[in-house]
């Protein structure tokens, strides 16, 4: 075991920018990512990162933190999952910073369960790291601003992109947070790579089917109201051969959560130095609310600078970018109606393949209260993902709250359990 | 529902299982939580329904009680609702226990004969026939033991089918009220339960608050000694059907059972469920209600699983997850009217055994409430042998 200054858990854009600040500030720092390059869940996955390493503090790339004990004592894996051999380690952190980001929401609907639908976010990956199409005529579709960059992404690899398929309307959105702010280059940029490659972008519109049997062939889409019920007469048959869906973003909060920080709203809660309710523990990006990978840097900044004990000059670059997560956040909400595109086979729960129907019937047969009851009377959220997956749209669907509580942070082989260091 | 005769507090099995059997008897029951039903130490437990691992005893004569009755209790209530609302999967798997040491065989050997004088169907076998019965077994058999009373359910389906009896006959189920004492006759009788929302009058109260059973009792002003234990059970990642087809013990879980320790004790029992994943539990630890992860705890739970079944050691695990077990000092359940406050009846204290003794406490209580025969001798559980 040893002990450290300060411990960044997460290398995506607030961590880097957490680690750099913490190290400026003279503390000894020691980054753990599980992925192996730096960047977080958008930047590593480009060529030209802009994230490859940060002087002066110690990077502990390919490891997973699985569980954090009281006292900020952490245990850690380094090693790919699937290979013998996984290194272990202990660490006891004076000072925590957790940025553990997060990762894309998906919405179930009759078919998203078929070999060929993917979240907006995991075909983005494939383009960007490994340059893969996810497939040759691809319909994108969800809510958020997001799904510009990924049809980007996938023309740059060579897909056909039909569509992008906006279930909101965002006109409000163009006024409201990009009209004469920084980001406007950027949105010029997105229509004119839409334009050149005649990609229809088409708002109140979405994926509500895919259909195949054994992979996706077609997806049928349609026109929603204010509320993304399907408004009728408006479907349309598209034949793909691959859909990409994105929701936007659920907060990876396990770590928060086990090291007791107070959740609120979803989110890690902070205060204006991004301490979380915990002493000694603090939190910055995508895990104290969704904001883009600038609004998450400057919080790591905020989050290292302080941690170190150093001086926090501006805090404008936060204030700033909160004011632009939040109207995004209004601007791209997920819609009650979401719930009329299912059908009772529709599957909620992809990992105990539990229906729409079977989770209806079990939820009034035995009425369950909590989500504790509610998964063991239905099975939903118990296999492999834990509920990371279905978890919101089971809240939605059926009323009662999601309760974030993973213990065990990433899987574990029993093996590697067996021979733990006591330390 | 107007005033009922009696309110249970706590919906866990303990409580589902007294108001089924107490309406079973017409009398008109209301249910109290002061969170969901089923969501507590039952939530947490197992559901192990077993006899290979209680020495003769009252808590052995109240087990094999209780697994006498569980099928047949769910039968009838298949009939009174329906199979998909009594469906609680149900499984007579059998267990198996396993003595991996020499020095562990003989007291098993033991143990096993002991339980055979008071009725146990436990047969001994041989190395070959426990890796007849379980294919990947450690090869590190020194004595083994097959109980094919050993059977299995889903707490939680459990539960919520003995509360929805409960409202089939016309009695209620109420989560999210929290009771905090109870009002008294001027004699000394329990008159209402007072809660959060106001009092209820009845006749009667039952204490069925699981850990939390000694702080009810204070603050009903009839104090008795309840304390939590801690225990851990590890989730594989789903497995093909029927890598493990009983339970299998190691034979040290007798010794953690009978045992009072403060100190971590861990003894095995691996199980898969409906769904392929695999069960290993479980720890005993006395930290109060502290349930922070102990990585000392789960690697105890590792170790002592993957010398059962090395191929475990490649498995992954999903999660922990873990309640709190409900004893008295002397490790034996709590049930009958309270000797100091007529009208309060404690059923609690069945620590790691509540799931299946919850069929025959119900049974008793509900016996000693409306003055029938009792179907096991109520002596041992009795409120007044506490000091
Ligand atoms: C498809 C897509 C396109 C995007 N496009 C843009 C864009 O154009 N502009 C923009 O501003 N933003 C964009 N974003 C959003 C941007 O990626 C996020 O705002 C940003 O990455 C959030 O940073 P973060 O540091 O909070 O978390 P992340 O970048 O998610 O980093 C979290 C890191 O923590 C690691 N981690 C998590 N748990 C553990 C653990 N237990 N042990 C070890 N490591 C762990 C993860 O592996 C990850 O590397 C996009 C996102 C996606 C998915
Ligand atoms: C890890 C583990 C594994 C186990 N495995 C097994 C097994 O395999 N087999 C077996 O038979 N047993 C097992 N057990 C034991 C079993 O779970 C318990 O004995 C049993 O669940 C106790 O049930 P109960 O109804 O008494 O308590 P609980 O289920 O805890 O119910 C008590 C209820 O009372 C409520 N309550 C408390 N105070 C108040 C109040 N003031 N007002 C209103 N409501 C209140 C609580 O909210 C709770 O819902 C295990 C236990 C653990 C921890």
């Amino acid at each position: 075991m040893h002990t450290t200054d300060i411990v960044v858990v997460g290398g995506g854009p607030a961590g880097v920018a957490a680690a750099k600040a913490a190290v400026a500030n003279g503390a000894s720092v020691t980054l753990i990512d599980s992925a192996p390059l730096l960047g977080g869940q958008y930047g590593r996955q480009s060529i030209d990162s802009a994230y490859v390493g940060i002087p002066g503090a110690q990077h502990l790339a390919n490891t997973v933190v699985w569980a954090i004990e009281p006292g900020k004592r952490l245990h850690l894996r380094s090693g790919p999952l699937d290979a013998p051999g996984r290194a272990a380690a202990v660490l006891d952190a004076k000072i925590l910073i957790l940025a553990t980001g997060a990762y894309d929401r998906a919405i179930p609907f009759p078919g998203w369960d078929l070999p060929g639908v993917y979240t907006a976010g995991a075909a983005q990956a494939l383009a960007k790291s490994q340059r893969l199409a996810v497939g040759k005529r691809v319909l994108v579709a969800g809510t958020g601003p997001f799904l510009l960059p990924v049809a980007e992404s996938l023309v740059d690899v060579g897909s056909q992109v039909l569509g992008v398929l906006e279930a909101n309307s965002p006109t409000r959105w163009l006024r409201g947070a990009f009209a004469g702010r920084s980001k406007l280059p950027e949105l010029t940029r997105y229509a004119a790579m839409l334009a050149k490659n005649r990609i229809p972008y088409r708002p109140m519109r979405t994926i509500i089917a895919a259909h195949g049997t054994e992979r996706v062939t077609s997806a049928t889409t349609a026109k929603l109201d204010r509320d993304w019920n399907i408004v009728p007469g408006s479907e349309q048959r598209v034949e793909v051969d691959a859909v990409c869906v994105g929701f936007g973003f659920v907060p990876q909060l396990d770590l928060a959560v086990a090291a007791g920080c107070r959740v609120r709203d979803g989110f890690v809660e902070v205060d204006h130095a991004q301490q979380t309710s915990v002493t000694g523990v603090f939190a910055a990006g995508e895990i104290t609310g969704i904001g883009g990978a600038d609004l998450a840097a400057a919080e790591g900044e905020i989050a290292g600078t302080v941690a170190a004990g150093g001086q926090v000059h501006s805090r404008r670059s936060v204030h700033k970018g909160r004011t632009f997560a939040r109207a995004l956040a209004k601007a791209h909400p997920v819609r009650p109606g979401w719930r009329t595109w299912l059908t009772p086979d529709t599957i909620i729960c992809r990992c105990e393949s539990v229906g729409y129907g079977a989770l209806r019937r079990a939820v009034e047969q035995r009425q369950p209260a909590d989500l504790r009851t509610l998964k063991l009377v239905s099975r939903v959220g118990l296999g492999r993902c834990q509920g990371r997956m279905c978890g919101r749209a089971v809240a939605e669907l059926t009323g009662i709250p999601e309760a974030v509580r993973r213990p065990i942070a990433a899987p574990v082989r029993l093996g590697e359990l067996a021979e733990e260091d006591p330390a | 529902m107007a005033h009922p005769e009696v309110v249970v507090v706590g919906a866990g099995v303990i409580g589902a299982a007294c108001a089924e059997a107490l309406t079973a008897r017409g009398i008109s029951v209301l249910v109290l939580d002061r969170g969901a039903p089923a969501a507590g130490t039952t939530a947490a437990g197992e559901g192990n329904v077993l006899v290979s691992d209680k020495e003769p005893g009252p808590e052995l004569v109240l087990a094999q009680a209780s697994r006498r009755r569980w099928p047949t209790l769910l039968a009838e209530l298949r009939d009174e609702l329906g199979p998909d609302a009594a469906e609680v999967e149900w499984d007579p798997k059998g267990g198996l226990v396993v003595a991996t040491s020499p020095a562990a065989a003989q007291p098993l050997a033991g143990f096993a004969k002991a339980q055979r004088g008071a009725g146990v169907d436990a047969r001994q076998i041989t190395a070959d026939e426990a890796t007849e019965r379980e294919a990947h077994l450690t090869k590190k058999i020194a004595a083994a033991v097959h109980y094919p009373e050993d059977a299995q359910l889903q707490p939680v389906l459990a539960t919520a089918t003995l509360l929805a009896a409960v409202r089939k006959r016309g009695g209620e189920v109420r989560g999210n009220t929290e009771a905090l004492g109870v009002d008294r006759t001027v004699p000394g009788a329990v008159k209402a339960l007072r809660t959060k929302h106001g009092s209820i009058p009845c006749g009667a109260v039952i204490n069925a608050c699981g850990p939390w059973s000694g702080a009810f009792s204070r603050a009903a002003g009839a104090p008795i000694d309840i304390q939590p234990r801690r225990g851990v059970v590890l989730v594989t990642a789903p497995l093909p059907p029927n890598t493990v087809r009983h339970k299998v013990y190691d034979a040290d879980y007798v010794g953690a059972v009978a045992s009072g320790d403060a100190d971590l004790q861990t003894s095995t029992v691996v199980e898969s469920t409906q769904a392929g994943t695999v069960l290993i539990g479980s720890s005993r630890q006395r930290v109060g209600f502290d349930d922070s992860l102990r990585v000392e705890v789960l690697r105890e739970l590792a170790r002592k699983a993957v010398n059962l079944f090395p191929f475990l050691a490649d498995v992954q695990i999903m999660r922990s997850y873990g309640g709190f077990r409900p004893y008295a000092p002397d490790h034996l359940p709590v049930i009958g009217e309270d000797h100091r406050l007529s009208g309060l009846w404690h059923a609690t204290g069945h620590e790691g055994a509540g799931i299946g003794l919850a069929a025959a406490t119900g049974q008793l209580l509900a016996e000693l409430f409306t003055d029938q025969a009792p179907h096991v001798d109520p002596a041992p559980f009795r409120v007044d042998r506490q000091p």
